[in-house]
C-alpha cells in the first residue's frame, strides 16, 4: 500500500528523473522479453478463465466468500507488497540500515494479529463488504459516507500513482516509453480485473506474490554469497562507514532499538516512542486493521476460522520479506561497483536530479550540482569523479538499489523474472486499488446514495464500468502527477490524513457501546481535517517539524508516525467527549458490530495445530525473538 | 480455493513450469557452450539452479492441483 512508503521514495522527485537522459540501467534479452509476455498473458488468461464465475455481486465484489485461509492471507500481505515498497524500502535500508525494518515487523505484525484474532469476527460476522460498510452499520451513513468519499478518491488518485511510478522505473530500469507502460498496464489491470473482479485481483495478487519471492530472492542468496555471509557484510559496511560523512555511529546500521533512545543518535532521526506509538501503534494498526484494500481480502474468506487465519498466515511472510527487501539494500553499501571498480555510491533523488548529465556525458549544471552534493553523503572522491565526467560520472538514487542488485546478479531469463515482479508488484498495486475502489463506489456511494433499488446484475455492471472508469481516471491521474510535480507527496499524504482518524473511529466504534453516531461522524471528519492541517503546516513551514514531533532533532521521516499519533489522540478524545453527550443506541442493536453486545459463533473445535490461537502465539515469540536478536 | 474448478495454484504451476523450463534451459546453454552472461558471479550457473529450482515447484503445484484431481 502506497501509504506506508519511506519518504526516501518523496515521489515529487520522481516526474524530474523522466528529464534526464540517462541511459537505461538493464537491457532486456529476447528471454527476458519472453519471461514478461507469458506473465502478460497469464493475467489476462486468469480473468478471462475467472469472468464466469463473476457474474452475481457477492462474485465479483466479494470473490463469492469462498477464499481459504491460505489464498486470503496471501492477498492480504500481497495487497501491501507492492514495488513501489520494494524498492523504495531497499533503498531506505541503504540509507538508514536494518531501522527500515520496522515498518516490516513492529509496524505490521502486532496489528495483523490484532486483525485476525479481535476484529475479523467482527468484519466478519456483521456481513460487510467494505470498511464503510461497518461504518454504516455502527455509526450511520454521514461516517461512511466521509469514509467512503475519501477512501475512492484515495484509491483512485493512487492507483494513478501506482500507474506513473511504474512507467517511471520501467523508464529509468529499461528505457521504455512512459506512455507504452502507462497503456499496457492500464489495459492488461482493466481487462484482469473488469472480467474477473475481485476473484481475479486475487488470484493475480498471489501469483506476484510467488514472481517476487522467484524474482527477487536469487538477490540477497548471491549478494551474501559475494559478501562473505552477514559478519562478511557487516565488517565491509563498517569500514566503508568510515569513509561516508555524517555523525552517526557506523554500527548504528545494524541495531533497531538500540539507538532509538534519541533523534540524532540513528540515521533516520526517530525516536522509540515515535516507532512504538506513531507507527507500532497508529499507523499499523490504522493501515492493517481499517484500510480497505487489506481488509477486503480477508473479508472474502471461506468461514470465520479461515478469516481469522488469514492475517496470521499473513503475518509470517511479512516477517520474512526484509530478506528480499532490506537485505539487498544493506548489500548495495558494499556490492555496487562503478565500471573502475570503485564502490558506487547512491544518493538521494534530488542530488540525482541537480547533478543530471548533458548529452556530452557532463554535469548539466556544476553549481547546482555541486550545492547538492554538499548536503549529501557522497564522499569527496565520488563528486570528483561526477564534477569530472565520464562512464562513471552518473549518480544514481537510493531507489535504484534494487533494480541496481538486480542488473548486477541476473542475466538472461533471471532478469526478465525480476523485471517481470516488479511490474507485478505495481500492476497488482493498481488492479488492489481499482477493485477496491469499484466495490466502495458501487455499494458505499452509488448503491447507498443514488439507486438503492437495483437488481443485483445492475450493481455488477455498475461496478464492471466503475473498473473502466476507474482506470480511465487513474491514466488521468498518472499524466497529472508527470506534469505537476509535488502531487505525489500530497496523493501519498492522503492516506496518513486518513488512516488514523478512521483508526479511533473504528477501535471505539468496534470496543465501546457507549460510542454514538454524531461522535463518530464528527470526530472521523474533524480528525481528517485536524491531520490535514498539521500536514500542511509542516510542509509551509518545516521548523514545525520540531513541534510535531517534540525534538529538534527530530528528521522528515518522524512527521509521519508522530502525526498520525496526534490525529489518532485528537479523534479518539473527540469522539469520547461527543458521545459523553449524545444518546447511545440500545445495546441490543449492537449485536455483531461491538465487543460485548455480540454473541460470537461458537468455532468448532480442531486440533491445536490448527487453531488461529497456536499459530498467532508462534508469530509473537518469532517476532519478540527478531527484535531481541537484532536489538 | 472452493468452488473454482481450477486452482489458483494451478495457475502458479503453469507459470513456474514456463519460466522454469526457459531458464533452465538458458543455464544448460551457458554451461554447453561457455557463453556466460556479463554478471557477478556467472561461474555459480545461477539460471542453471534456479531455473531448475522454479521447474520443480512449477511441477509440484501442477501435479498436485490440477483440474478434476479429487
Amino acid at each position: 500500500m502506497l501509504g506506508l512508503v519511506p519518504s526516501a521514495f518523496a515521489a515529487s522527485h520522481l516526474p524530474a528523473l523522466l528529464a534526464l537522459s540517462a541511459e537505461p540501467l538493464a537491457h532486456l534479452r529476447p528471454l527476458d522479453i519472453a519471461v514478461i509476455v507469458i506473465y502478460f498473458a497469464m493475467v489476462i488468461w486468469i480473468g478471462f478463465y475467472l469472468k464466469g464465475q463473476s457474474n452475481t455481486s457477492e462474485e465479483f465484489f466479494m470473490a463469492g466468500r469462498e477464499m481459504t485461509a491460505w489464498i486470503a492471507g496471501l492477498s492480504f500481505v500481497s495487497a501491501n507488497l507492492g514495488s513501489l515498497e520494494l524498492m523504495g524500502w531497499a533503498g531506505s535500508a541503504y540509507q538508514y540500515g536494518i531501522l527500515a525494518t520496522h515498518w516490516y515487523w513492529v509496524g505490521a505484525i502486532p496489528a495483523m494479529v490484532f486483525l485476525g484474532l479481535v476484529m475479523m469476527p467482527f468484519y466478519y460476522v456483521s456481513k460487510t463488504h467494505s470498511v464503510p460498510g461497518y461504518l454504516d452499520l455502527r455509526y450511520g451513513r454521514g461516517a461512511s459516507s466521509v469514509a467512503a468519499v475519501s477512501f475512492a478518491v484515495e484509491m483512485i488518485l493512487m492507483s494513478g500513482v501506482n500507474m506513473f511510478a511504474m512507467a517511471v522505473v520501467m523508464k529509468v530500469v529499461l528505457g521504455w516509453d512512459i506512455t507504452f507502460s502507462i497503456f499496457v498496464s492500464s489495459i492488461a489491470v482493466a481487462l484482469y480485473v473488469g472480467l474477473g473482479g475481485l476473484r481475479s485481483a486475487i488470484f493475480n495478487e498471489v501469483l506476484q506474490f510467488v514472481l517476487i519471492w522467484g524474482g527477487a530472492l536469487l538477490v540477497p542468496i548471491l549478494g551474501l554469497v559475494q559478501a562473505g555471509g552477514v559478519d562478511g557484510l557487516k565488517k565491509q559496511i563498517m569500514h566503508n562507514m568510515q569513509t561516508m560523512t555524517g555523525g552517526v555511529a557506523g554500527d548504528s546500521y545494524f541495531h533497531m532499538w538500540r539507538d532509538l533512545g534519541s533523534f540524532s543518535a540513528n540515521p533516520m532521526g526517530v525516536h522509540w516512542s515515535g516507532i512504538v506509538l506513531g507507527l507500532g501503534f497508529v499507523i499499523s494498526f490504522g493501515y492493517w486493521t481499517t484500510d480497505f484494500l487489506v481488509v477486503q481480502r480477508v473479508l472474502a474468506a471461506h468461514n470465520l476460522r479461515a478469516a481469522r487465519m488469514a492475517p496470521i498466515i499473513a503475518s509470517f511472510f511479512k516477517m520474512a520479506t526484509p530478506f528480499i527487501v532490506i537485505l539487498p539494500g544493506l548489500l548495495g553499501l558494499v556490492l555496487l561497483q562503478n565500471g573502475d571498480g570503485s564502490r558506487r555510491e547512491l544518493v538521494g533523488e534530488d542530488v540525482v536530479a541537480a547533478c543530471s548529465m548533458n548529452s556530452a556525458g557532463q554535469v548539466a549544471s556544476v553549481s547546482v550540482c555541486q550545492s547538492a552534493m554538499a548536503k549529501s553523503s557522497l564522499s569527496a572522491e565520488a563528486q570528483k569523479k561526477v564534477l569530472a565526467g565520464g562512464p562513471d560520472a552518473e549518480l544514481h538514487s537510493y531507489n535504484q538499489a534494487l533494480p541496481l542488485m538486480m542488473v548486477r546478479y541476473l542475466g538472461p531469463g533471471l532478469l526478465g523474472l525480476g523485471i517481470t515482479a516488479l511490474i507485478a508488484g505495481f500492476m497488482s498495486g493498481m488492479a488492489g486499488n481499482v477493485s477496491a475502489f469499484s466495490t466502495v463506489w458501487t455499494y458505499d456511494i452509488y448503491k447507498a446514495l443514488i439507486n438503492k433499488k437495483g437488481s443485483d446484475s445492475h450493481y455488477v455492471l455498475v461496478g464492471r464500468l466503475s473498473i473502466l472508469i476507474g482506470v480511465a481516471i487513474s491514466i488521468g491521474a498518472a499524466y497529472l502527477v508527470m506534469h505537476a510535480h509535488g502531487i505525489m507527496d500530497y496523493v501519498q499524504a492522503l492516506f496518513s490524513i486518513f488512516i488514523a482518524p478512521l483508526l479511533a473511529a473504528i477501535l471505539l466504534g468496534m470496543f465501546w457501546t457507549r460510542a454514538t453516531k454524531l461522535a463518530g461522524f464528527i470526530g472521523l471528519l474533524t480528525g481528517i481535517v485536524f491531520s490535514a492541517s498539521l500536514f500542511m503546516w509542516v510542509k509551509l513551514t518545516p521548523a514545525a517539524l520540531a513541534t510535531v514531533a517534540l525534538s529538534p532533532d527530530a528528521k522528515p521521516m518522524a512527521e509521519n508516525v508522530f502525526r498520525a499519533l496526534w490525529a489518532f489522540l485528537f479523534s479518539a478524545v473527540l469522539i469520547v467527549l461527543i458521545s459523553l453527550v449524545t444518546k447511545p443506541r440500545p445495546v441490543a442493536e449492537l449485536d455483531g458490530l461491538v465487543y460485548g453486545a455480540t454473541k460470537l459463533p461458537k468455532e468448532d473445535p480442531v486440533p491445536w495445530f490448527k487453531s488461529e490461537y497456536t499459530w498467532a502465539l508462534i508469530v509473537v515469540v518469532l517476532f519478540a525473538a527478531l527484535n531481541i536478536i537484532f536489538w | 480455493m472452493h468452488g473454482s474448478k481450477i486452482s489458483i495454484w494451478f495457475f502458479i504451476g503453469v507459470l513456474l513450469v514456463s519460466y522454469g523450463v526457459l531458464i533452465t534451459a538458458y543455464g544448460i546453454f551457458e554451461v554447453a557452450t561457455g557463453q556466460l552472461a556479463d554478471v557477478a558471479l556467472k561461474e555459480l550457473h545461477a539460471p542453471l539452479w534456479w531455473g531448475a529450482t522454479l521447474l520443480v515447484l512449477g511441477l509440484f503445484y501442477l501435479i498436485k492441483f490440477r483440474p478434476g484431481k479429487a
